[in-house]
């Protein structure tokens, strides 16, 4: 018997990274604690993500035992099915609140973006990958053009916040592929130059939330508003908080979305600056495992794909906090690993899985 | 891969270089992350260290909520200030679903405080259907003192369920105005995505309603107001306590018409029982004078969500008093195009005003026999008396000799066939047949084809022909005007309720048709001749001013009357169409008019008398004597 058990054990931690795993477990449980106390102590909402969190574990560890090179081989079929269905909700998909993103498959319904969150970055590093041998110039311009199709057809839908994340994600990838400096630095002047450009062919209302955005005061009924409570929520936190349970912001429904989108501005509020450090210092602690990950991954499809989950991974987390605290703009990110909702959770998890699978199988391949 | 057979070793060191790289980019990219992360590191301390004094004062002690507040919308009045939308301030009793745990047993004992009818429950239901849980949604409308009283007493009871003081939406003068001012109702979702499409849904935060129909729609912008904000200190539990900030709503715009509303009334009282719609405009700027759609129907129903008993008995009836006659139904002209065709006729040189032809009573073309009105014939005719008697037979010969095309190159001059631009929504554009409508209307090859036998009955204003009493009116106001035409609007000024600056909505002119003034002057004096010797001398004698007219009768086959009829109604509804139009006075028209009462025989007869009132009232002041102290 305890030899099963041994085998057992050994086939369910044999690709899982420990370590990767244990900050996991520590930012899920400080979610749910969260969780509880922006739900006014409410099981309900607590108990449903407890099982979204399992059900995320799971697609870890079925994530952790694929090898990389099948991976390898879902990139293109993965990323031409997403465009296709990206392509499906310009043409036929459902408007939700003014912005096309749902597309009708049988009898659910899809947001194609969120499989571009994971289908472009693998697609990129398939890609250069590919052409590994002999990387040109004309190579990070196709790839690129990758990035481009799917990005534009989310900024179409509108959804801003998902195309810039995508944008970011592709953006890695090419970076760590190792775009010249000359290329880098000539695409950043070009870019601040259009500036003017393209504030002038900005529509009225987008420069109007653009000036929200620099001073929310300005809409204090529309979008300002949300950034208005968070900030009060954070900065009334003081350096110990108010206590878990005790944040009035929470408890008197002054924050919006507070489950989701701002649940940081309830931490913020219960557990102060103490608690925001000790935050970032687990979301370094992940981050910091993945990029060591990351470096020391065999193949370049591997290294890229690893930076690109990383360095998203910390993209999220930093865009949320900093929408929280009023230093970027309110776009529709959830906080990593904390946010209530399964889809969110689930992307996270599947991107970790990918990265122990990463490291465990080099392992393999070497002894 | 061959490479790496031949040379391995340079292979190798490549990919250590390349590995180098990547190193230092990825730790490019760590600092990277470390540098943004003490950038939040750094807001934080900013915010909970720094300025947490700050953001205490505002979280701790003054636990501030903002709250929108809905801004009175303007009001509509008439040229004279007669009241036609306005606001007054009452109770009502909302109840917020998601805060409340069973609603039928929340409703059951609300009912033995204060008055709840079936109506309402039926209301509240709808209401509850349209909307997402968290609104308040108002089961009772306009509580009395005493209800309001009795329901403070009971108001532990009742958890969600609240009183509140709100603005109410009131039309006075009810369904007479209907189809013209229209009504707001409750925001529905489509409009809820239509205004964050434009980016106004903030202006919405604190507004339960939206013009839904007539000016309430299309001058919604005006009308609404700017929404203020206030910041208030809420206690524990939420309630507030202290107003800090306030930034006061803009009231909306006041309407002021060009609408007489007791013109309107006369015009629609005229109408008898009968079914119909009148238009007035003043020829010279193009102000909607009186418009009228009979019947219509009380607007006070739908602004807190029509009941829907009340809906399907408005929606079914056989009279259609939904449907706004005046500018979306469409009538064929009858005898009242004949002045249009004879202008035409000059206008092409078809025709001098003396030619006269001989009318046997018929007209015989390919075959067939086109009757005349009269059976024996009117003898010579001539231009002026084509249009006194009405004779059938000029207009048959005259539209084979024109050719539809050409007839329908000139009546579009005049707007006939399409939208005038009225400042209100839902306006159709009738049919104006020529060769290529007939082309695009129909799918068939052979019905695509224009016969000319159809153009001979589209002189007398039957055939394919349908127009809009509106474009009638505007027809008939361009010809009164000597051919320039004028934009035709019900609004005459936007005032600013604080400012009072008034921003005028310009008469404007939309072309001069250009018309040799002795062409028009020929047709005006036939038009004079018709109230004076002609088909409506007998409806005209006595008047002490000079007026013009033309009557025209058509048939039945334009407005879709539905398709379950009452058997008793059936002959009534196959009878003819009166139509008139008129202006007066002839020689300086101050207002040109035209009316359409449905299947009521002859124009004379029915259509003509309700002309005769609008016009004595609106020139003499004059009341008329069978309704005068009805209203």
């Amino acid at each position: 018997m305890p030899f099963m058990l041994r085998r057992l054990y050994r086939f369910m931690t044999r690709h899982i990274d420990g370590i990767l795993l244990c900050g996991i477990v520590l930012l899920m449980f400080t979610g749910l604690l969260v969780l509880l106390s922006a739900s006014n102590g409410s099981y309900v909402r607590v108990s449903g993500q407890l099982v979204n969190m399992l059900v995320a574990l799971g697609v870890m560890w079925l994530f952790a035992n694929i090898p990389p090179h099948y991976l390898m081989r879902m990139a293109l079929p993965l990323f031409v099915l997403g465009c296709g269905l990206l392509i499906g909700v310009a043409l036929f998909g459902d408007v939700v609140n003014g912005a096309r993103r749902w597309l009708h498959v049988g009898v659910t319904r899809i947001q194609p973006s969120e499989l571009m969150k994971i289908a472009l970055p693998l697609m990129l590093a398939w890609y250069f990958n590919r052409n590994e041998a002999s990387l040109k110039l004309r190579n990070y311009a196709i790839a690129a053009l990758i990035l481009a199709f799917p990005a534009a057809l989310i900024v179409r839908q509108p959804d801003l916040g998902t195309a810039l994340l995508i944008i970011a994600s592709g953006s890695y990838v090419i970076f760590l592929a190792g775009l010249s400096w000359r290329v880098i630095a000539t695409l950043f002047v070009a870019g601040l130059a259009s500036l003017p450009f393209l504030w002038s062919v900005l529509h009225d209302y987008q420069r109007q939330r653009i000036m929200t955005l620099l001073d929310p005061t300005g809409d204090p009924l529309g979008t300002g508003y949300h950034t208005i409570q968070s900030t009060i929520a954070v900065g009334s936190g003081g350096i110990l908080g108010k206590g878990w349970m005790n944040g009035t912001q929470t408890h008197l429904d002054f924050i919006p979305e507070r489950t989701t989108d701002f649940i940081f501005a309830v931490y913020a509020e219960e557990f102060g600056l103490l608690g925001n450090a000790v935050l970032l210092v687990l979301y370094l602690f992940l981050i910091g495992r993945a990029m060591v990950i990351t470096a020391n991954a065999p193949t370049l499809f591997a290294r890229l794909l690893a930076g690109a989950i990383t360095l998203t991974f910390f993209t999220y987390a930093f865009v949320n906090i900093g929408m929280v605290s009023g230093i970027l703009p309110v776009v529709g990110v959830p906080l990593p690993l904390i946010s209530y909702g399964g889809t969110s959770l689930v992307s996270i998890c599947l991107g970790f899985g990918i990265l122990m699978s990463i490291n465990t199988h080099k392992k393999l391949v070497q002894t | 891969m061959s490479e790496l057979s031949i040379n391995p070793g340079i292979e190798i060191r490549d990919s250590e270089r390349e590995l180098d790289r990547f190193r230092r980019r990825l730790a490019i990219l760590g600092f990277f992350v470390l540098t943004l992360f003490s950038l939040l590191l750094l807001r934080f301390f900013y915010l909970q260290v720094i300025q947490h004094g700050h953001y205490s004062t505002l979280a701790e002690a003054n636990r501030i909520s903002i709250l929108p507040i809905a801004p009175h919308r303007g009001i509509i009045v008439d040229r004279n200030g007669v009241m036609l939308a306005h606001n007054y301030s009452a109770y009502t009793l909302e109840i917020t679903p998601s805060k409340v745990q069973n609603l039928d047993d929340t409703i059951d004992a609300l009912a033995t405080i204060v008055e709840i009818t079936p109506r309402d429950r039926r209301r509240f239901r709808k209401l509850l259907e349209e909307s997402k849980r968290f609104e308040s949604l108002p089961i009772r409308t306009r509580l009395s003192d005493e209800e309001i009283a009795r329901f403070a007493v009971h108001r532990y009871r009742f958890p969600g369920v609240d009183a509140k003081a709100r603005l109410f939406r009131q039309y006075p003068q009810g369904e007479m105005f209907s189809h013209v001012v229209g009504h707001i109702g409750r925001i529905n979702q489509r409009e809820v995505e239509q205004l964050e499409k434009e980016d106004r849904l903030a202006n919405y935060r604190g507004s339960d309603y939206i013009g839904k129909t007539g000016l309430e729609q299309s001058y919604e912008k005006f009308l609404h107001g700017t929404t203020g904000v206030e910041e208030v200190e809420v206690d524990s539990g939420g309630r507030a306590v202290r107003t800090l900030s306030r930034t006061p709503p803009v009231s909306g715009n006041n309407l002021v018409l060009n609408l007489d509303a007791k013109l309107q009334e006369v015009a629609y009282n005229a109408f008898g029982d009968r079914r119909g719609a009148l238009v007035a405009i003043d020829p010279a700027t193009g102000g909607i004078l009186a418009f009228v759609s009979k019947p219509g129907f009380d607007p006070n129903l739908f602004v807190d969500g029509i009941d829907p008993q009340s809906w399907s008995e408005l929606n079914g009836s056989p009279d259609k008093p939904l449907l706004n006659r005046a500018s979306a139904g469409t009538y064929p002209p009858g005898s009242t195009f004949k002045p249009f065709m004879a202008l035409a006729a000059l206008f092409y040189g078809k025709r001098t005003p003396q030619q006269a032809i001989s009318d046997p009573g018929y007209y015989m073309f390919g075959g067939h026999r086109f009757r005349d009105d009269k059976v024996d014939g009117h003898g010579m005719v001539d231009m002026y008396k084509s249009i006194v008697v009405s004779c059938d037979t000029y207009y048959y010969v005259l539209a084979n000799d024109l050719g539809i095309d050409p007839i329908a190159r000139f009546m579009a001059l005049f707007g006939f066939g399409s939208r005038t631009g009225i400042d209100i929504a839902g306006e159709v554009t009738g049919v104006l047949p020529s060769t290529e409508w007939k082309m695009r209307r129909f799918s068939k090859p052979e019905q695509k084809k224009w016969y000319a036998g159809e153009t001979i009955s589209v002189g007398i204003g039957q055939g394919y022909n349908n127009y809009t009493p509106l474009q009638l009116a505007s027809a008939t106001a361009t010809l009164a005007n000597d051919g320039v035409m004028f934009r035709p609007h019900i609004v005459n000024y936007i005032e600013d309720i604080r400012t009072r600056d008034k921003t005028p909505i310009e008469p404007k002119p939309l072309r001069d048709l250009g018309l040799n003034p002795e062409h028009i002057k020929v047709i005006k004096d036939a038009m004079v001749g018709v109230n004076k010797e002609g088909t409506s001398a007998r409806v005209f004698a006595g008047a002490p001013y000079t007026s013009a007219g033309k009557t025209g009768t058509s048939q039945v086959i334009a407005i879709k009357q539905g398709e379950k009829y009452v058997e008793s109604r059936v002959a009534e509804q196959h009878r003819d169409h009166a139509l008139f139009i008129a202006y007066a006075p002839a020689d300086k028209p101050t207002i040109a008019l035209a009316v359409i009462a449905e299947n009521s025989g002859f124009g004379a007869r029915a259509a003509a008398p309700v002309a005769r009132q609008v016009l004595d009232y609106h020139l003499l002041g004059k009341l008329p004597q069978a309704t005068e102290g009805k209203r």
